[in-house]
């Protein structure tokens, strides 16, 4: 059986949410197997976040190296290279950093490369059968993997549950291992976007608003919930027309096409021009106080209330929640 | 500066739904009509632009068929200045290891500085760009939406990373880059372009002329069937008390990561 | 005889005879006039080709009735009459103005023929005249100085302000009137002094006035003031001559050639290069407009011709809009471009060559904001033509592949499918085959083999998008109900293609016409219907060797008149109707009264009209391609255009064009007036209202 083993990403010290998503997912291919974990970074941050993974994973390998400051996928590779067994099954988030590093990864270590991967079927002798999506997600696709020479897949953040923190294993620092890494892409700075300038498009959760918000004031109504949720807030062309706000935060075929796994219809009534720019199959949430609305034949949850009423409350319980 | 850009011709979805075939063993393709895929597009604007800025030339490349060879004068049209189609029934079963071994094949034949791809393509797996990388010794960078040339050796880049920042780093030459869209604005493309370049002979490549067999292009990785995941129809309504509705939201938001 | 005052021709200055002045100053004037003109002309030799020298008497007579009867004038009532007058002015006191350069050189000149009652009769003309000239230019001042309407006002992103200029000619025309009374009134009050026959002045003219105001002057000062107004006058008048073509005055001698080569023809657009067939386009190196060499010559004479008036601009809803276009400045900034590279002084200086208009003195979005709604052309009162030069610009920037990114996928998806939606051609029927609309309406598909004597063009938005297919069903209902034959194309119909031409991308156009050209011919049918403006003028205009169009409202009216078609009287109470006219239903192709009549056929049905109607109706936002471009904009067009109807006191907005409808019932929701105000197609109020 081969040896699986996850790359968790952090920042700030704190591992991202997926790091236990691989965790599941790993246990999918083999519900019996021993994961380890990798984490690479420097000084104490890098030292919590090998804390905090070591109380789901079995093993903790830790690499700490001025190199690895910052998650640059052109040192983490080669280290991986170095480090990993033969045949070995290496997960990691699909990311940006997951995208930069997987592909040349499993070119490397001659391994299988499954990209974005939303589920996993199971292992057959050396086939490992996965789930994955295609056309901007307007179909599936089942793929097998030959894994024989091990495999580098990327799962896709939130298809995998996160896993029950269970386990308590060792970390153990393996940097001396690392040697020298000749990087060629140097990292300089994080240039962080600005506000006001929130690319919707990119976004998995959008709480999005229309006529039904009725007044620019109301704006605020949207505001507080998408900051309640993590999301957000995105609108239809009414909006944008009122300039109540800007047009970067449109949705539809005269605005952006965007491709939240969540979306939040509040006060949208559902013209065609507003969902064409919906793709990806998201889960639609559809708020509106007209029971007619287009909206609800497309959403997959269906509120006739006042989102003017509805959205507060909301709000107001998520904050109780957290 | 030489760049080659590798590009792809898909069908376009961007309209209409996806239909599954018959068989299910793939989409219905009878109705779709294919164009070059988003993505590539921006890169080879991007590969225009800066041969309009430091010289040189682009020459776009793709593995496929004869009908591939639209998108490629398509691009010309654009301003690529060389066409390259790699075509062969070999290359027809491959997984995208086996497309980036055609194209570093392809690679081998030419001197390029800089290799674009799009960051990603209608299978949405991305990885042809880094792969070839891999296979060529050269660095990589993904979703890249900025491209500075420092001097002949090194390129300023930016990646857009999670939270819609950008992250910059220095690149040595030669390299390869995935590119993510909004880069630039890929200038139009009329029927009157696309005319110009009607007539210029593209160079066709096959896997004797790469030195490719069956073997450096056997899958890894293959598809084994398309299937739409079961959809209910219309909307589930939620009523009650707003308590009891907020109640059953939650617990719905929280199960589709909604919530953060 | 002896003579009352000595003439400009025999006087002295010290010891020089000043008829030598007389000869020189205008021998000067017309060496500078013909060196500017020469320049002016320049550009235009090097222009584009254009075809303006056919259709001749046409031409005659649109020289009659817009340049000398000032046809246009009276829409803007105040400055329509005082522009006729000084209009009227300066025709007939242009032979007094030659007489008097004469009058320098030959003592007592007249005109041949002039020296009978003629002469007499014209001698009171020409005071009341310049009486009239001068009145205006006071008034005129005033207003342009003082109270300085609106539409004069010139934007900060355009420039400086036009008014000084306005105002220093005004003073040099009313210099001319005022200097020319005073050379008649010395003579006439020197005269009476000596008790010697005078000329007659009419009472309370100019001449008049002054004659009784220089009773008591002493003949010599009266001999002084004499041969200097004279002089004034000749200065004024020459060096008035050389700064017409410097500036918006230039139409004072353009005009007439203008108006004579203006466009003769509403609703098409010009070919690519006059001369150059369609099938050899592809061999053209350029396509379209880039640089100011590049426009037709008669073009460059509207630049050369454009008076500054702003009506066009005034008229213009993409200016209303707060777009970045106002058709006054792109007539005003090219004429500063062609007097840049063409320049007078210093004499002999190289023409240099203009840089690309785009990203120089037009911005992308300033071409790309017109509607084509022709409200400009239908407006300018000396016939300065827009579309055509959109149009152009817009070829030059398709050529360069400098298309919005908002434009360039529904571009690409009516290339490939036929509608800018890129949705499947199979689904273009599918309006057709919905099961409750069928049950009680069968429509034939060309398609499916059907055949039929009318062939109703659908085009792309009433196929697809789900509100305008009910103006496709209710189309549909009233042919039937009407006893028409009818088929559609279906899948076989691609997008007409109007705006796909006017937006530049010619070559696009012509492979959908081709294609519809060849379909509708296969089909066999004798005539078409369509129920879109745009399908409609597409048709008429654009195609050829196809059979005639007309539009759903023609074939309603028709159908009334001919007792085929019967309508109930008006079914809703309280409900007051307002008919917007569709711009390529009503400028473009002069459909006013039909879908009035249509309408009033109702019995009972309350109709007003708006302020803006007929050829001044107010665009609704743009059809085809303009409701995917993203425009910066204040306002929506639609949004004013709702208003509109509101202050006129409707509730119920009629249109006949399917993006009227969208753009109308967008902003009935945008403007708040949901409740308050509806929108509704004409052929849907038929369908509703005929008696089957």
């Amino acid at each position: 059986m081969a040896q699986i083993f996850a790359y968790i990403v952090h920042k700030n010290g704190v591992a991202d949410d997926t790091a236990l998503e691989l965790l599941t997912a790993a246990k999918k291919i083999d519900p019996a197997a021993s994961v380890t974990a990798i984490v690479t970074g420097e000084g104490s941050a890098l030292d919590a976040v090998a804390g905090q993974v070591a109380k789901a994973y079995n093993e903790v390998w830790k690499f700490s190296a001025p190199v690895f400051a910052y998650p640059n996928a052109e040192a983490v590779r080669p280290l991986l290279v170095k480090v990993l067994p033969a045949g070995a099954i290496l997960l990691v988030a699909h990311d940006t950093f997951g995208m930069d590093l997987a592909p040349g990864l499993s070119i490397k270590l001659n391994a299988a490369l499954v990209t974005d991967v939303v589920g996993i079927e199971g292992l057959d002798g050396s086939t490992l059968k996965l789930v994955r999506q295609e056309f901007g997600g307007q179909v599936s696709t089942h793929v097998a993997a030959d894994v024989s020479t091990g495999a580098v897949l990327t799962p896709r953040a939130g298809s995998f549950t996160a896993a029950e923190a269970a386990a308590s294993g060792p970390v153990v620092d393996k940097s001396a291992e690392a040697g020298d890494l000749v990087v060629k892409r140097r990292f300089i700075e994080v240039v962080a976007a600005e506000v006001g300038d929130v690319d919707i498009t990119k976004e998995d959760v959008l709480v999005s608003i229309g006529r039904g918000i009725e007044e620019q004031d109301n704006i605020e109504i949207a505001q507080d919930l998408a900051k309640a949720m993590g999301a957000v807030v995105s609108c239809s062309r009414p909006i944008v027309d009122a300039k109540w706000l800007e047009k970067s935060r449109q949705v539809g075929t005269s605005g952006q096409t965007v491709k939240p796994k969540v979306y939040l219809a509040c006060g949208i009534s559902g013209s065609f021009q507003h969902l064409g720019g919906l793709k990806g199959n998201p889960f639609i949430v559809a708020i509106n106080k007209n029971a007619k609305a287009p909206i609800f034949q497309v959403a997959d949850v269906g509120i006739v209330a006042n989102i003017l009423e509805f959205m507060p409350a909301l709000t107001e319980a998520i904050e109780e929640g957290k | 500066m030489e760049i080659l850009v590798c590009i792809k011709r898909v069908p376009d979805t961007s309209e209409n739904e996806i239909a599954l075939n018959s068989a299910g063993n793939d989409i219905e393709r009878d109705d779709l009509v294919y164009s070059v895929n988003e993505w590539d597009n921006y890169a080879v604007e991007e590969a225009i632009q800066i041969v309009d800025r430091v010289g040189g030339s682009v020459t776009v490349v793709t593995v496929g068929d004869d009908e591939s060879e639209e998108v490629l004068r398509r691009e010309m049209a654009m301003g690529a200045n060389k066409g390259l189609l790699l075509a062969d029934d070999a290359f027809a079963e491959t997984d995208g290891r086996g497309i980036a071994t055609i194209l570093k094949a392809a690679v081998a034949k030419g001197t390029y500085d800089l290799i674009l791809t799009g960051a990603l393509a209608d299978d949405g797996a991305g990885q042809v760009g880094g792969m070839l990388a891999a296979m060529l010794d050269y660095p990589f960078a993904s979703v890249v939406n900025k491209i500075e040339t420092v001097n002949d050796k090194t390129l300023k880049i930016g990646r857009e990373i999670e939270g819609g920042n950008q992250e910059i780093s220095e690149i040595s030459l030669p390299c390869v880059l995935s590119i993510q869209t909004g880069i630039n604005e890929p200038r139009y493309v009329g029927i009157r372009g696309i005319r110009k370049v009607a007539s210029v002979e593209i160079p066709t490549l096959a896997a004797g002329d790469l030195g490719l067999d069956a073997a450096a292009l056997a899958p890894k990785v293959k598809r084994l069937d398309y299937f739409v995941p079961a959809l209910g129809k219309g909307a589930e309504m939620l009523e009650g008390s707003t308590e009891e509705i907020i109640a059953k939201l939650l617990e719905m938001l929280k199960a589709k990561g909604g919530l953060k | 005889m002896e003579t009352v005052l000595i003439s400009p021709a025999k006087a002295w200055f010290f010891f020089i005879p000043t008829w030598i002045f007389s000869f020189l100053i205008p021998v000067a004037g017309v060496a500078v006039f013909t060196y500017l003109i020469a320049l002016r002309l320049a550009p235009l030799v090097r222009a584009a080709p254009d075809r303006r020298f056919n259709r001749i008497p046409e031409r005659l007579r649109q020289v009659l009735k817009i340049w000398l009867g000032q046809w246009r004038h009276p829409r803007y009532m105040l400055a329509g009459v005082l522009h006729i007058i000084l209009f009227a002015g300066f025709l007939s006191l242009s032979i007094r103005s030659s007489q008097m350069v004469i009058l320098g050189m030959v003592d007592g000149f007249v005109f041949p023929g002039f020296d009978s009652f003629i002469g007499a009769a014209y001698d009171i003309l020409r005071q009341i005249m310049a009486t009239a000239v001068f009145v205006v230019v006071v008034v005129a001042a005033i207003r342009r100085g003082i109270f300085k309407p609106a539409r004069y006002a010139v934007p900060a992103q355009y420039g400086k302000d036009h008014t000084v200029e306005a105002v220093f000619v005004l003073a040099l025309i009313g210099t001319l009137m005022v200097t020319e009374a005073l050379f008649d009134s010395s003579l006439a009050a020197a005269a009476h002094q000596k008790g010697m026959h005078a000329e007659i002045l009419v009472p309370m003219s100019l001449a008049w006035i002054f004659a009784r105001m220089l009773a008591a002057t002493p003949a010599e000062s009266l001999q002084t003031l004499h041969l200097v107004s004279y002089y004034l006058h000749d200065l004024t008048f020459f060096f008035f001559l050389c700064f017409l073509p410097l500036g918006k005055h230039f139409h004072v001698i353009t005009s007439i050639f203008n108006v004579f080569f203006m466009r003769l023809d509403k609703g098409n657009v010009k070919p690519v290069r006059h001369g150059v067939a369609d099938d050899k386009l592809d061999d053209l190196e350029s396509f379209g407009v880039k640089q100011i060499d590049d426009f037709t010559w008669k073009h460059m004479l509207d630049f050369y011709s454009c008076a500054d008036c702003g009506r066009c601009s005034d008229n213009c809803p993409a200016n209303a809009a707060g777009r970045p276009l106002s058709p006054r400045f792109i007539t005003i900034k090219a004429r500063d471009q062609i007097f840049k590279s063409y320049p007078v002084y210093p004499i002999g200086a190289p023409f240099t060559k203009s840089p690309p208009l785009i990203g120089g003195i037009y911005s992308e979005a300033e071409i790309w904001s017109c509607t084509t709604c022709g409200a400009c052309e239908e407006e300018c009162p000396l016939g300065i033509e827009y579309i055509d030069k959109i149009i152009d610009l817009r070829r030059g920037m398709v050529d360069d592949g400098n298309v919005p990114q908002s434009l360039q996928k529904p571009l690409s998806a009516i290339e490939k499918r036929g509608n800018p939606w890129g949705k499947m051609e199979k689904k273009r029927a599918d309006w057709a085959k919905n099961k409750e609309f069928a049950a009680d309406c069968e429509v034939k598909l060309v398609e499916a083999g059907d055949t039929a004597e009318t062939l109703y063009f659908v085009d792309s938005i009433t196929s697809y998008d789900d509100r305008m297919q009910k103006i496709a069903q209710a189309t549909a209902r009233v042919l039937t109900t009407a006893g028409i034959d009818f088929a559609i194309l279906g899948k076989e119909e691609k997008d007409s293609g109007h705006e796909v031409r006017r937006f530049g991308e010619e070559m696009l156009f012509q492979d959908l016409r081709s294609h519809n050209t060849e379909m509708i011919q296969e089909s066999g049918a004798k005539r078409i219907v369509t129920a879109d403006p745009h399908a409609f003028n597409a048709l008429r205009k654009d195609y050829k060797d196809i059979p005639p169009t007309e539009h759903i409202s023609q074939t309603i009216l028709r159908s009334i008149q001919e007792g085929r078609l019967r309508l109930k009287p008006v079914d809703s109470e309280g409900k007051i109707y307002t008919y917007h006219d569709p711009c390529y239903l009503g400028r473009h192709n002069g459909l006013y009264e039909e879908p009035r009549q249509v309408l009033d056929t109702i019995s009972g049905l309350r109709r007003v009209e708006m302020t803006r109607s007929r050829d001044r109706s107010f665009c609704c936002g743009g059809g085809g391609l303009m409701l995917f471009y993203e425009p910066e904009e204040e306002q929506r067009m639609g949004v004013i255009r709702v208003k509109m109807a509101a202050d006129a006191g409707a509730n119920v907005i009629v249109t006949a064009c399917p993006f009227c409808l969208v753009n109308i019932e967008d902003a009935i929701k945008v403007a708040g007036l949901e409740g308050k105000m509806e929108a509704i197609d004409l052929v849907e109020l038929i369908d509703q209202h005929a008696e089957r």
